[in-house]
C-alpha cells in the first residue's frame, strides 16, 4: 500500500517532448486507470513510475521517498507487461519465483510461496511447463503471478489486456479487480480501450499528446468530460459533435444551416462553439416533429441488444444508439430529438468544457 | 500456414536443384573421394601411377610422433583460439547492446578484421609481434630475450592464436549482438523489476537465451581454427619453432607439397576431416542439449 506523487513530470526523448509535465496524486489502495491514444505518453508515464524509464524533469514520490534516482528493484513496483514477457527458458514456476530468487529467499520458502500464488491464479497444473506450452490466458497469469509474489507496494499494468482475444479479456479484467479487491495495492494501469478502463477504475486520468485532459471516476468523466477530446473519445459510439454559433434564441448549428432552441446561455452572442450530444441521448422521432432536427439514415449497426443508427445531418455524421426496435430504411428521413441537459459545450478554440447552463459565466477552459 | 513453392512436375524442381548439386558435387564430394583414394595408394612423386596399400598410409602417420605433436598443436590452437574469439566478442556485444556511448562505432569497425584475408592480417601480426622492433619489443627492453616467437614455442603458439583470434572476434560480435538485439527488451525490463541487477540479468536471462548462437559459434570456431588457420600459420611461424606451431592444416601442405608426400597428406587430410567431424558430433550430442531453443 502506497501512495503515488507526481509533480510536474516531463519527458524527452533526445530535444522531442512527449510528455509536457503531468501532475498526478494517486491515493493508497486506489485502482488509477490511465487512458488515452497510443502516442499520448501513458506508457512512458507508467514506465518512469517503474523506473525504466528516466525523468527529464519533475519529481515522482511513492510513499513521500523521491524515487527518481532509484533503481527499478528499489522502488517496491511490480510490473505486467503488454506481450508478459515471460522467460521463455524457464518454467511457469521459475517464472513466478525468479524475483525470490534474485532476493535469495531460500528455496523452501520460495516453493511455498509460488505455490500460494499458483493456487489463486488456478495454475497449479502448470507449474512445470515453459511459457511456450501455455494459452495466452494462461500466460498472462503468470505474469499477474510474477508480479504478485513479490507482495509489492505499486503493480504496474500496461496494457496487459490487449494481446488477448474478446472474450479472455472480459474475464482478465474481472480477475484483475477481484484480485486488486483482495490484494488492495495501489494499482495503475495504462491503456487505449475505454471499456477496459471505464469497467476497471476508482479513478480515470485522461491522457492526450503528453498531457492529463482530465482525472475523475469513470462516471465524472462520461457524464462531464473536461474538454473536446475527453468527450470524443471516452464512450462508444463516441459522441457527436457539432460546429456552433450561439444566436439570441439559441444556437445555429452546421454553417447557419440548422436552429437549435436553446434556453439563455451565459455565452457572448457570435461566440464559436462546438455542441457534444452522446448517442445514447438522442431520441428519434417522426420527421418534422415540432423542435427535431431532420436527418438522412445512412446507415445500421446491428448489436443484438440495441443498434447505432448513422446518420447524415447536413453533410456531418451524426449516430444514434437506440435499445428501441425501430428500422428506419437508409435513405429515409428521421426527426432527432434531445434534452437540453444532455448537450455539452465545448469552446471552439481551446476545446475546453464550458458550462453554459449551471452558471452564467463559463468556467475557464481546462 | 507454411509458404511452399510447388512444382506440377518433379522435373523442373530437379532442374532447379542442379545447378547446386553440380556445385557441390564438383568442389565438395569429388575432391574428397579423390584424397580418399589417394590415402589408401601411394602416389609416385614425379606422377606415373599408384600403387595401392590399403591403410599402410594411416599406420605410419599414426605411429609418428611428429604427427601427434601437430594433432595436441591443433587441439591447444582450436581452445584457446575459441575461447578467446568467442568471450572477448560475448563482452563487447554485450556492452554494445547496452547501448553505451560510441557503441554504432564498434558495430561498424568489428567486422572490418573478418574481411582481411589471413596471409594479409599475418603479416601485419608479425610486425606487431616481432621481438626486435614492434610492440612487443618494449617487453624485451626491460626484460630481455622474454619473447621471441622464432625460438620460443609457446610464444609462437601465443602468436598465432592471437592473429587467429583478432580475426573472428569480430566475426563472433557481429553474431552475438544480433542475438541479444533478437532479445525482447521487455524481457530485460521485467528482469530489471524482479530486482535483477546488471550481471545477474546477464546470466539468468541473456546468456541462456543466447545459447543457440553461442553453440553456432562454437561449431563454426573450432571448425574455422582447423582450417581458417594455415594462412596465418604460413606467413607468420612456418610451423615452426620446432614444429611447435605445425598444425595439421599445415603440416598437410608442408607434407604433401614440400615433403612431396601426396599420400601421407591425403591420409592427413581424412583424419582432420574426421576429427572435425567427430568433434562437431560431439558437440551436437552434449553441448546442444544446454541450448535453450525459443
Amino acid at each position: 500500500m502506497a501512495s503515488i506523487t507526481i509533480r510536474g513530470v516531463k519527458k524527452n526523448y533526445a530535444k522531442t517532448p512527449v510528455v509536457h509535465g503531468v501532475d498526478l496524486d494517486f491515493a493508497s489502495g486506489e485502482f488509477v486507470v490511465i487512458l488515452g491514444p497510443s502516442g499520448c505518453g501513458k506508457s512512458t508515464l507508467l514506465r518512469m513510475i517503474a523506473g525504466l524509464e528516466e525523468i527529464s524533469d519533475g519529481t515522482i514520490a511513492i510513499d513521500g521517498v523521491v524515487v527518481n534516482k532509484l533503481e527499478p528493484r528499489e522502488r517496491g513496483c511490480a510490473m505486467v507487461f503488454q506481450n508478459y514477457a515471460l522467460y521463455p527458458h524457464m518454467s511457469v514456476a521459475q517464472n513466478i519465483g525468479y524475483s525470490l530468487k534474485v532476493a535469495g529467499v531460500p528455496s523452501a520458502e520460495r516453493a511455498q510461496r509460488i505455490q500460494a500464488v499458483a493456487r489463486v491464479l488456478e495454475l497449479e497444473h502448470l507449474l512445470d511447463r515453459k511459457p511456450m506450452a501455455l494459452s495466452g490466458g494462461q500466460r498472462q497469469r503468470v505474469a499477474m503471478g510474477r508480479a504478485m509474489i513479490r507482495e509489492p507496494k505499486v503493480f504496474l499494468f500496461d496494457e496487459p489486456l490487449s494481446n488477448l482475444d474478446a472474450k479472455l479479456r472480459v474475464q482478465m479484467r474481472s480477475e484483475i479487480r477481484k484480485l486488486h479487491r483482495r490484494l488492495s495495492a495501489t494499482s495503475v494501469f495504462v491503456t487505449h480501450d475505454q471499456v477496459e478502463a471505464m469497467t476497471l477504475a476508482d479513478r480515470l486520468v485522461v491522457m492526450n499528446g503528453g498531457r492529463v485532459e482530465q482525472v475523475g471516476t469513470p462516471a465524472e468523466v462520461y457524464s462531464r468530460p473536461a474538454s473536446r477530446f475527453v468527450a470524443t473519445f471516452v464512450g462508444a459510439p463516441a459522441m457527436n459533435m457539432l460546429e456552433g454559433t450561439v444566436t439570441l434564441d439559441g444556437l445555429s448549428l452546421l454553417g447557419d444551416s440548422r436552429k437549435l432552441n436553446v434556453s439563455r446561455t451565459g455565452l457572448a452572442v457570435g461566440a464559436k462553439v462546438a455542441v457534444g450530444i452522446r448517442p445514447e441521448a438522442v431520441r428519434m422521432v417522426a420527421p418534422g416533429t415540432a423542435g427535431a432536427l431532420a436527418a438522412t439514415v445512412d446507415l445500421i449497426e446491428e448489436l443484438g441488444a440495441g443498434r447505432v443508427v448513422y446518420v447524415d445531418l447536413d453533410g456531418a455524421p451524426f449516430s444514434i444508439a437506440t435499445s428501441e426496435t425501430v428500422h428506419p430504411e437508409p435513405g429515409s428521413t428521421v426527426g432527432l430529438q434531445f434534452a437540453e441537459q444532455d448537450l455539452h459545450f465545448f469552446s471552439a478554440e481551446t476545446g475546453g468544457r464550458l458550462d453554459v447552463f449551471k452558471a452564467s459565466v463559463p468556467e475557464p477552459a481546462l | 500456414m507454411e509458404k511452399r513453392v510447388t512444382f506440377g512436375r518433379w522435373t523442373i524442381g530437379i532442374l532447379f536443384a542442379v545447378p547446386q548439386l553440380i556445385l557441390i558435387f564438383t568442389f565438395f564430394y569429388w575432391p574428397a573421394g579423390q584424397a580418399v583414394y589417394w590415402s589408401l595408394t601411394l602416389q609416385q612423386p614425379w606422377g606415373g601411377g599408384n600403387i595401392w596399400v590399403g591403410l599402410d598410409n594411416f599406420r605410419s602417420i599414426l605411429s609418428n610422433a611428429d604427427y601427434w605433436n601437430s594433432i595436441s598443436a591443433s587441439l591447444v590452437f582450436a581452445g584457446i583460439s575459441t575461447g578467446l574469439a568467442m568471450s572477448i566478442a560475448l563482452v563487447l556485444a554485450a556492452l554494445t547492446d547496452r547501448q553505451l556511448a560510441g557503441s554504432w562505432l564498434y558495430r561498424v569497425v568489428l567486422i572490418w578484421p573478418y574481411g582481411i584475408a589471413a596471409p594479409a592480417l599475418a603479416l601485419a601480426f608479425r610486425f606487431i609481434l616481432a621481438p626486435e622492433a614492434g610492440f612487443m619489443a618494449v617487453v624485451n627492453q626491460v626484460w630481455p630475450g622474454v619473447w621471441d616467437p622464432g625460438l620460443d614455442g609457446s610464444d609462437a603458439m601465443a602468436s598465432i592464436i592471437v592473429a587467429f583470434s583478432w580475426k573472428y572476434v569480430g566475426y563472433n560480435f557481429i553474431f552475438f549482438l544480433a542475438a541479444f538485439q533478437a532479445i525482447p527488451r521487455s524481457l530485460i525490463e521485467a528482469a530489471a523489476m524482479d530486482g535483477s541487477g546488471v550481471i545477474r540479468r546477464f546470466w539468468d536471462i541473456q546468456f541462456p537465451l543466447i545459447t543457440p548462437t553461442i553453440f553456432f559459434l562454437l561449431v563454426i570456431n573450432i571448425t574455422e581454427s582447423f582450417q581458417d588457420s594455415f594462412g596465418i600459420v604460413d606467413i607468420m611461424t612456418s610451423g615452426g619453432p620446432a614444429n611447435a606451431t605445425n598444425l595439421m592444416v599445415y603440416k598437410i601442405y608442408s607434407d604433401g607439397f614440400k615433403g612431396l608426400d601426396y599420400s601421407g597428406a591425403a591420409a592427413q587430410s581424412i583424419i582432420l576431416m574426421l576429427l572435425i567431424i567427430a568433434l562437431t558430433i560431439v558437440q551436437f550430442r552434449f553441448i546442444e542439449r544446454r541450448v535453450h531453443y525459443r
